[in-house]
């Protein structure tokens, strides 16, 4: 079908209360998609204050010492917390997931409109502690620190327990939806690669984030009763928050790079025209990384845990990587042989491969031992993170967001200028991280407001000063995303059904998708990926 | 072969004490590794992307989906690369961690935002943490507040310092030098500010330098003395002496006027208050910093150094 559909679930009904009390998947992921694209931005604009705070060795050219410290966990706690977690699932998965599986809507549709108003509530909470005054610990919260600064520390951690309620009924939703509501004949080795993805990190989610809730509420209870645990002065053990923190929050970068990996499986075949390579390996393996990556928080401790410890955690860490890197040879394998047409999406997948590429092996660096000891808390961790989570988890986001966005509004952006922004951001990123490998194996260590009068202050400088430039770049290229994206959805050409010519089912429903997703109950004829076995026609000319 | 290079590479510091190059070897295994991976998904990517790229005459190509030896061969190659990484870097992080018996031992203590260095002699030594080159030295850390992390990048060497316990870790200088050290976990609004240096000397120079700081240079002028405590003590990463407001209150011109209290009633800035600010800080809590953030110097500060910094107070009007 070419034609945009008229009635469709964003004119279904118009007034703000049917979207505040909607129960539409679609229309929740929308909600979604708008609150986590606006704490994105908040996000980014903190670190460009940072990146221009840094530009120079002194300290205080824009900001003073404290705002720093206050931006750069605010930074790290906006992205991570209200960003990348409810990026891919919650937003993406949301509106995708259903329509994917060839049902009206998830399990739990009341739960679904709940999960997004404890997001918001958090939220909100979040920016309470925004306006009060900031917190400066780190994302991490690392006690005894935490326990003893006099910044806003309780919201912000108190924010962090509500906003991981809405990530477990988000989870919930997705499993009890992917076991109960495939439609007839969707068999689990026929389901997408991104339902298999998503499924993997709602398995996290739920046996994860509530160990990262009970930290947090001790770590509020030791700050109001005075309870010992975490602060040595009253008795407790600073370690042991880092490990109830890391407990979760390594498994929480599963949560926030599987649903990625999923969408680049989608977007590798869909563009390649070619069934995926190694569909059973790659489902298999994103199971398997959501249950090791449960034995591998201790390899945030190198330098403060025990050598025993250390040892066991570095060799599981390795086990648990092997299958995120083979994965990538499964994607390359994909384009063996294919035939492939490059639109904006597939070049965030081609993004994709080459930027986590770089993240995953500059990974093999901080799990090694020794090595670790002279890398760790410098620039390289800060620049390794990045490639993972913005280079891996944010541009397989955007991939997704281009790949869906006709799905969603029924109409195509601009493909020009979305390709120059793809572009631009992969020059971008590149520019800003890869002086930071440098200047982190150098010894300039994280989370310093100036480094003036060090040995290396020059070198520093140099490649911060390249850093900052990159971080430019990269905001251009969001800036210019964001008018074309915005300007599509009045003006852009209509997209019809399935502008990529692609297998799933939800290309199998008009865009903007109707209400109850399907006109009619969706068939299944073929497997997601059997591109050699039949060709669909594209709904655009291209 | 830069493998050896002991001067400062591209990536990697000077290599200044036994475990360095050890350490660099295999980070430049593991990077010449990673060259050779990412120019496989380079090539892939843009080698296919350029050959198979649909054109309207595109036929389909056959090719599988599937191929159980390719794929167990590479997840072989890189688990064996993996494991020798693992067992290189775990016997090297042994090496790092067994202090060698008999080593120099010398306290280190860390707190916001100061490092100073007790000697086994008797003394103690701010900011500065002298050692006589090719030496074993055994550190014994410990921190009077938060977490700090102990780093010297020549060295190879980092210990995260966990309040109420001791950290130990130990480093072989082999070249004599200055080098910086730096705190590297995060310890609140001056962490960055939180610098030292290790400065290696000669066998002799270091015996002539432990001579020289046990006995007090009475020809150096009180105020002198005070005005390198301030710094080396590290009091300038809170106390201003340009009038300006940082996390304590600044210097300039507090000699002889009431200092306004939280608590009590005002006190007068004069010996007795500036002494016992330095030793027992938590009893003088002036309003606006009432966050209570200075760490007592008891232990850490000679008579003479207090003295100079009362001296050096009454300078700056």
């Amino acid at each position: 079908m070419r034609e945009y559909l008229e009635n469709n679930y964003l004119n279904d009904k118009t007034t703000i209360r049917s979207w505040l009390v909607t129960y539409d998947h679609k229309r929740i992921g929308l909600m979604y998609l708008f609150a986590i694209m606006f704490f994105f931005a908040v996000g980014g604009i903190l670190a460009l204050m940072m990146r221009l705070e840094l530009i120079t060795p002194a300290g205080g050219d824009l900001l003073d010492k404290n705002t720093y410290n206050v931006f750069y966990t605010l930074h790290g706690a906006i992205m991570i917390f209200m960003f990348i977690i409810p990026s891919v699932p919650a937003a993406m998965g949301n509106i995708i997931l259903p329509i994917m599986l060839g049902t009206k809507d998830v399990a739990f549709p009341k739960l679904n409109l709940a999960s997004w108003y404890v997001y918001v509530v958090g939220s909100a909470i979040g920016i309470f502690s925004i306006v009060s005054g900031g917190v400066d610990t780190g994302w991490t919260f690392y006690t005894p620190y935490s326990s003893s600064t006099d910044t806003a520390v309780m919201s912000m951690t108190f924010a962090v327990f509500v906003l991981g309620f809405s990530s477990i009924f988000t989870g919930i939703n997705f499993i009890v939806t992917i076991h109960k509501m495939r439609a007839p004949g969707l068999n689990w080795f026929s389901l997408p690669l991104f339902v298999w993805s998503l499924y993997a990190t709602a398995l996290i989610q739920i046996l994860a984030t509530p160990v990262i809730a009970v930290t947090m509420i001790l770590l509020i209870m030791e700050r109001t009763l005075q309870v010992g645990i975490f602060d040595p002065a009253m008795g407790g053990d600073p370690v042991l928050f880092q490990h109830f923190f890391w407990f979760y929050s390594h498994p929480a970068v599963y949560i926030m790079i599987l649903p990625g990996m999923g969408i680049i499986s989608e977007l590798i075949s869909t563009f390649s025209k070619k069934k995926i390579f190694g569909y059973t390996y790659i489902a298999a393996s994103t199971m398997a990384i959501a249950l090791f990556g449960f034995l591998v928080w201790g390899h945030h401790m190198f330098t403060s845990q025990s050598e025993f410890a250390a040892l066991i955690f570095s060799v599981i860490t390795y086990l648990t990587a092997l299958p995120s890197g083979v994965k990538i040879f499964n994607w390359l394998a994909t384009l063996y042989r294919a035939r492939i047409s490059f639109e904006a999406p597939m070049l965030y997948a081609l993004n994709f491969l080459l930027l986590f590429a770089i993240g995953g092996l500059t990974g093999i660096f901080l799990g090694t031992l020794s090595v670790d000891v002279m890398l760790h808390d410098t620039y390289f961790v800060v620049a390794h993170f990045h490639y993972v989570m913005m280079g891996g988890t944010v541009i397989a986001f955007l991939g997704g967001l281009h790949y869906w966005w006709p799905k969603i509004f029924g109409r195509m952006y601009s493909e020009k200028w979305a390709r120059i922004s793809a572009i631009m951001i992969f020059f971008g990123f590149n520019l800003t991280f890869i002086p930071q490998f440098i200047m982190g194996s150098l010894g300039m260590p994280r989370r310093y407001w100036q480094y003036d009068g060090l040995k290396n202050t020059d070198v520093f400088h140099f490649y911060h000063q390249l850093s900052t430039i990159g971080s430019w770049f990269i905001a251009l290229s969001f800036l210019i995303m964001l008018v074309y994206l915005i300007h599509s959805i009045k003006n852009g050409k209509v997209a019809g059904s399935n502008p990529w010519g692609a297998l799933t089912l939800e290309w199998q429903t008009p865009s903007p998708a109707p209400a109850h997703n399907f006109l009619e109950e969706p068939k299944i004829t073929h497997g997601p990926y059997d591109y050699d076995k039949i060709e669909i026609e594209r709904t655009i000319d291209k | 072969m830069f493998l050896n290079a002991t001067e400062q590479t591209t990536w990697l510091p000077q290599q200044a004490s036994t475990v360095a190059s050890e350490v660099d070897s295999l980070f430049y295994f593991i990077y010449y590794w990673t060259i050779i991976f990412l120019a496989i998904v380079a090539f892939c990517v843009f080698y296919f992307s350029w050959k198979y790229r649909n054109r309207d005459n595109t036929k389909k190509l056959k090719s599988s989906s599937h191929n159980t030896i390719l794929e167990v061969t590479w997840t072989f190659i890189p688990f064996v690369l993996v494991m020798i990484v693992f067992f290189w870097g775990a016997g090297t992080y042994m090496k790092m961690n067994v202090i060698p018996y008999g080593a120099m031992e010398i306290n280190v203590t860390a707190q916001k935002w100061a490092w100073n260095f007790k000697y086994k002699e008797g003394f103690a030594n701010p900011r500065d943490l002298v050692v006589p080159v090719n030496t074993p030295i055994k550190l014994v850390m410990q921190s009077q507040d938060v977490l700090h992390s102990f780093y010297v990048p020549e060295f190879r060497v980092k210990m995260d310092i966990i309040p109420n316990r001791y950290m130990m870790t130990w480093f072989e200088a082999t070249k004599v030098g200055e080098y910086d050290l730096l705190c590297t976990e995060y310890c609140g609004a001056s962490h960055s500010e939180m610098l030292g240096k290790v400065i290696v000397k000669s066998q002799e120079d270091y015996e002539d330098w432990v001579e020289k700081a046990n006995v007090i240079d009475e020809s150096i002028p009180l105020v002198e003395v005070g005005e390198t405590a301030y710094k080396k003590h590290a009091c300038n990463t809170c106390h201003s002496i340009d009038g300006s407001s940082m996390i304590g209150p600044s210097f300039k011109g507090i000699w002889n006027t009431m200092a306004e209290h939280v608590s009590t009633e005002d006190k007068l800035v004069d010996e007795n208050y500036i002494r016992e600010s330095i030793l027992y800080p938590q009893k003088h809590i002036v309003k606006g910093y009432e966050n209570g953030n200075m760490p007592s110097y008891k232990g850490l500060i000679k008579d003479r150094e207090i003295e100079g910094v009362i001296e050096y107070i009454k300078s700056l009007k």
